[in-house]
């Protein structure tokens, strides 16, 4: 049998799970229903907080952009064009959830109320990520691909040794999400998540993005088949979702996430989306894709389109969506000066942390570092 | 004669070898049409196709592993490994397979491979971009170690790592891809691969270094001359097998060493260098062997890093130390 070759880039096929047209207009496929029963579950007031979530993630995210280009962060990732995925899926998370982001995933730390100067540390270089991850259930970025997927897949093993799924308490039941890219899905470290957590049932969800680009290297040197339909393969199921649509990115990371919490195991969802940015603030994209491909996904904006579907239907209107805007601009300022001001560390944080009690070896060496630096001191 | 960087070096030697040899492939991440992430194979695949300049999946235990099945076939594969953090899923292969096919097999197989590995920090990026991880391979055995520091040898040593046949793991100091240096593609004027090079006599104290460190320890060389001590530097180019002749033979005559390296001092080649100098010249020491290194701690954020990295004033302050005796 020959396999099915990936689709192009622009094409998600008969399979994705799509609630809302790019222009905006609520698509009623039967095949879709049940998802859009559990968006329809989404209260006003739910559907404009998720608008403002995506218009503020974009800001934060531009505006570390530009505070890359000024020299204020060695380096930025951006996540243009994925808001949506990640809101969508970010809003589905309960407290009690845990989730293992990549180094993209502004928009789902945004959801988990992360602090967004947080997010700056590890880029400005003052840290490698330093916040607390249990303060919101989110840990911290992992840069090495694929290797949180088996952490995300541990800790819900973790879940579900404490008995922490499917006792019916929606305070208590339990879901791990793990998040990796198209790329990721490459690494052993993936693959062996997959496996054990289809032998141990664990309650995780894998949340892919496939933003049809590792770096310089399309789809086609990952896979020749669509990712979602490797989970089958598994042993648990795989859907494909309009990562560009915020409706459906939640109603199914929500049925996903429901279904490990009550216990069915994990599950795979590839985000079928596109990264509008160069890969970091590092990248050249010219050198490997053609405009013709952005241009196309431009028309597929995931904020035009939900804020077109928001005002058609009356559930927002040009006051709020300028309040939205004053206060993106307010966010911006806040990113600005917060890292602006973020103080550069001593250079003994080195030494700190890097045991539970620092032994006598790296003491001394730590003394040491001090009493040579002590040495400049009145030098300049 | 000409000037070139040792990116440019790099890029010309794989491509001279690729013509000498059509069983040399390249495989790596983003090494085709972007030309790898500091573009040192800029326009290889473009030249020799897609067959010969493989876009690998994103996978580091696979691109080794399967590595080592073309070398098996014939091929003699030259593997890049984005950065030298990410070297490590390919960890198992590189250690039970790689290194040691050979006397597993009592010399009927062979696996002629480089193992290409940006090394080295200073380039304020985010974590895992910027380590050095040297000391595991040279502490196994089977693997050639090679750190290169400049573009001649960029360009005669990758040739030399390719044409090898045992595996080698090529370090390449990516803070200074764009350094400049004299380069004669018509004549090789450099010693062999296994070889040290003393690249600046001198007469006081010897200063053993590699890679991205020997710029610093030539930079340190000049400020001592300027003080009145004579360095001289050594560059050891092969951290396994290491070339202690001539080390030692520098020492005898100095009876002084300080050794240079990026990476945490403890069980780092800088202490391998040091027990063997004082076995082999203990009689001629004048000082204990002092290593200036990176601390002890994992790779610290960019904005401190330069606490971490041995510069020009830490190799002076070991000369000092060491002339104190
Ligand atoms: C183990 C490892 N190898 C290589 C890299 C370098 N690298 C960083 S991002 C990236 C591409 C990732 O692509 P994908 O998984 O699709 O995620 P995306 O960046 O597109 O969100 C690569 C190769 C890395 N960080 N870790
Ligand atoms: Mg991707």
């Amino acid at each position: 049998m020959t396999p099915t070759a990936p689709r192009p880039a622009t094409e998600g096929g008969p399979d994705m799970i799509q609630l809302l047209t790019p222009e905006g207009q609520r698509m009623h496929r039967r095949e879709d229903q049940q998802y859009a029963d559990i968006a329809a579950e989404l209260s006003d007031e739910d559907l404009r907080g998720m608008y403002r979530d995506l218009v503020l993630i974009r800001r934060i995210d531009a505006e570390a952009n530009a505070l890359q280009r000024q020299g204020e962060l060695g380096i930025w990732v951006s996540l243009l064009g994925q808001e949506a995925a990640q809101v969508g899926c970010g809003r589905a998370l309960r407290p009690q959830d845990y989730a293992f982001p990549t180094y993209r995933e502004h928009g789902v730390a945004w959801c988990r109320g992360v602090d967004p100067l947080n997010l700056l540390g590890l880029f400005r270089g003052v840290n490698h990520g330093g916040w607390d991850p249990n303060e919101k259930n989110f840990h911290l970025y992992t840069i090495v691909i694929g290797a949180q997927a088996l952490h995300a897949t541990g800790y819900a093993m973790g879940v579900n040794l404490d008995g922490a799924v499917a006792t019916g308490d929606p305070e208590r039941d339990t879901a791990v999400i793990a998040f990796f890219g198209d790329g990721a899905t490459s690494q052993g470290d993936v693959n062996e998540s997959f496996v054990f957590a289809a032998v141990h049932n664990a309650p995780v969800v894998f949340f892919c993005q496939n933003n049809q680009w590792a770096i310089s290297e399309p789809n086609d040197r990952q896979t020749r088949i669509p990712l979602y339909q490797r989970a089958r393969g598994f042993g648990f199921p795989g859907l494909r979702v309009d990562g560009n649509d915020v409706l459906a990115s939640y109603a199914v990371s929500k049925a996903m996430l429901d279904r490990a919490r009550d216990g069915q195991g994990p599950s795979f969802i590839e985000a079928f989306t596109y990264r509008m940015a160069a890969h970091t603030t590092s990248d050249d994209p010219s050198k490997y894709r053609v405009s013709a491909e952005v241009e196309t996904w431009k028309l597929r904006d995931p904020i035009l389109r939900f804020k077109a579907y928001l005002a058609h239907e009356g559930k927002a209107d040009a006051a709020y969506f300028a309040t939205i805007d004053a206060e993106a601009d307010e966010m911006a300022t806040y990113v600005r000066s917060g890292c602006l001001s973020m103080p550069d560390p001593p250079g003994t944080l080195m030494f700190d942390h890097v045991y539970a009690e620092q032994h006598a070896q790296l003491a001394a060496q730590r003394a040491e570092f001090v009493a040579y630096q002590a040495g400049f001191e009145g030098a300049h | 004669m000409a000037t070139t960087t040792i990116a440019k070096a790099l890029n010309a030697g794989l491509r001279r070898a690729m013509e000498a040899d059509a069983k040399v492939i390249l495989c790596g991440e983003d090494i085709g049409k972007l030309g790898g992430v500091f573009r040192i194979t800029e326009g290889l695949q473009k030249d020799f196709g897609e067959e010969r300049v493989m876009d690998s999946p994103l996978a580091e235990s696979g691109i080794v592993g399967t590595a080592i099945g073309m070398a098996l076939r014939g091929y003699r594969p030259v593997v890049e490994i984005q950065f030298d953090g990410f070297v490590y899923p390919a960890f198992d292969h590189i250690v039970s397979q790689v290194a040691k096919m050979r006397s597993r097999a009592l010399g009927h197989v062979q696996l002629p491979m480089v193992i290409r590995i940006p090394v080295g920090g200073g380039i304020g990026a985010v974590e895992h971009h910027s380590e050095s991880n040297e000391a595991y391979f040279a502490h196994t055995a089977g693997l050639r170690v090679v750190a290169i520091s400049n573009p001649a040898d960029a360009y005669w040593l990758i040739q030399e790592a390719i044409a090898a046949d045992d595996p080698v793991v090529f370090y390449e100091p990516k803070r200074r891809y764009w350094d400049k240096g004299e380069l004669d593609e018509t004549h090789r004027g450099v010693p062999p691969m296994s070889q040290a090079s003393v690249v600046r006599t001198g007469s006081d104290v010897t200063v053993a270094c590699y890679g991205p460190m020997v710029k610093t320890c030539l930079q340190a060389a000049q400020a001592a001359a300027e003080e009145g001590t004579s360095l001289e530097v050594i560059d050891l180019r092969s951290l396994s097998p290491l070339d202690l002749d001539t080390v030692a033979a520098s020492v005898e005559r100095t009876g002084r060493l300080v050794t240079v390296h990026e990476a945490s001092g403890f069980l780092g080649i800088g202490a391998e260098v040091a027990a063997q100098v004082q076995q082999r010249c203990f009689y001629s020491l004048e000082a204990p062997v002092i290593r200036v290194t990176g601390y002890d701690v994992p790779y610290p954020p960019s904005r401190i890093e330069e606490d971490f990295l041995p510069d020009l004033d830490r190799v002076l302050d070991a000369v000092d130390r060491s002339l104190t005796y």
